[in-house]
């Protein structure tokens, strides 16, 4: 079970959560403008890392706000926890905005 | 209670009235012991504002308790209790019919700017766990640490106990416990709370059986 930080509530368990996906996956400015492939690049088609990963949660039985965690997805590493509509936390340079 | 003109109030059924008996039942006075019951029909506002603005200052005037400025803090008094949920969120809880005023009175502080007031009494129900070993039945659910060093009286968490989700709130330092649990979850969460508390006070009744007193033993 991973012990995740939320921002408001404080470390509680996973079970509180539920995860949200990908984070920092922009709404195209001009969805008409899109061509059908760029469209469902956009609903469907995700970042799979194999090391840290930024992506959302909510913490459904606690607070009920959504958040970002950048999570290793090898180790469960969770090395950032940081609230929405913030830029990742850039560390490595690996991280975008 | 009135709807046109008729009299509704003693047509409410508190979602967990028919087990006040085993709640007394359950109930050991004295040192390691502990109680449970429910309270039922208090008055729950959500109260969503921006804490910087000036709406907060006026519902805070308006409650006559100040709104609690740290995530998960609580204040006031058992009467009138004021958790905080989220950054822009907070409950009143009051007593048993205060929604309409009490509701006015946050509409009136609130005032024009954005938030909302919104009456959420039915929405749940509430159980008190008090006395000494309230904690020790609690944890047995709850995997927050309720140790004073951590958690104690002024403190509220939204959490689960036994999967289920609940607003927790500790009053005192005895410690007494408040449960707001959705209705629907009341019945389980109790019969949860019946049955862990049995648990722990079980060694505890068997001395007083063995012993002189014997005379609130649990019938379970």
């Amino acid at each position: 079970m991973l012990l995740i930080a939320c921002p408001w509530c404080g470390e509680r368990d996973e079970t509180e959560f539920h995860y949200g996906g990908q984070a920092h996956v922009a709404h195209p400015a001009d969805p008409h403008a899109l061509t059908d492939a760029e469209w469902g690049a956009y609903l469907f088609v995700r970042d799979n890392p194999k090391g840290e990963f930024a992506e959302r949660w909510v913490h459904s039985a606690g607070c009920r706000r959504w958040f970002n965690v950048v999570r290793h997805t090898v180790t469960h590493d969770i090395s950032a926890v940081y609230p929405a509509g913030q830029p990742r936390p850039n560390e490595q340079g690996e991280g975008t905005a | 209670m009135t709807v046109d003109g008729f009299a509704l109030a003693h047509l409410r059924r508190s979602p967990l009235g028919h087990l006040a008996d085993r709640f007394a039942a359950s109930s050991v006075p004295g040192p390691g012991g502990v109680r449970l019951r429910e309270l039922p029909f208090l008055t729950q506002l959500n109260l969503r504002l921006d804490p910087t603005g000036p709406a907060a200052a006026r519902a805070a005037e308006a409650l006559g308790a100040p709104l609690p400025t740290g995530a998960c803090q609580a204040a006031g008094t058992g009467a009138l209790r004021v958790l905080r949920l989220g950054p822009d969120e907070w409950l009143v809880v009051g007593p048993d019919g205060a929604a309409p005023t009490l509701g006015d009175t946050l509409r009136q502080a609130l005032g024009e700017e954005p938030g909302s007031v919104v009456d959420v009494s039915a929405n749940r129900t509430t159980l008190e766990l008090a006395g000494p070993s309230a904690r020790p039945v609690l944890e047995q659910g709850c995997s927050l640490d309720l140790h004073p060093r951590a958690f104690g009286p002024g403190r509220c968490a939204q959490t689960t106990v036994a999967k289920v989700q609940v607003v927790l709130d500790q009053l005192d330092d005895e410690p007494c416990y408040r449960l707001l649990v959705r209705d629907s979850f009341a019945q389980y969460l109790a019969d949860w709370l019946l049955d862990a508390a049995g648990e722990s006070q079980a060694p505890l009744l068997a001395s007083q059986s063995a012993g002189q007193s014997g005379g609130n033993a649990m019938k379970r």
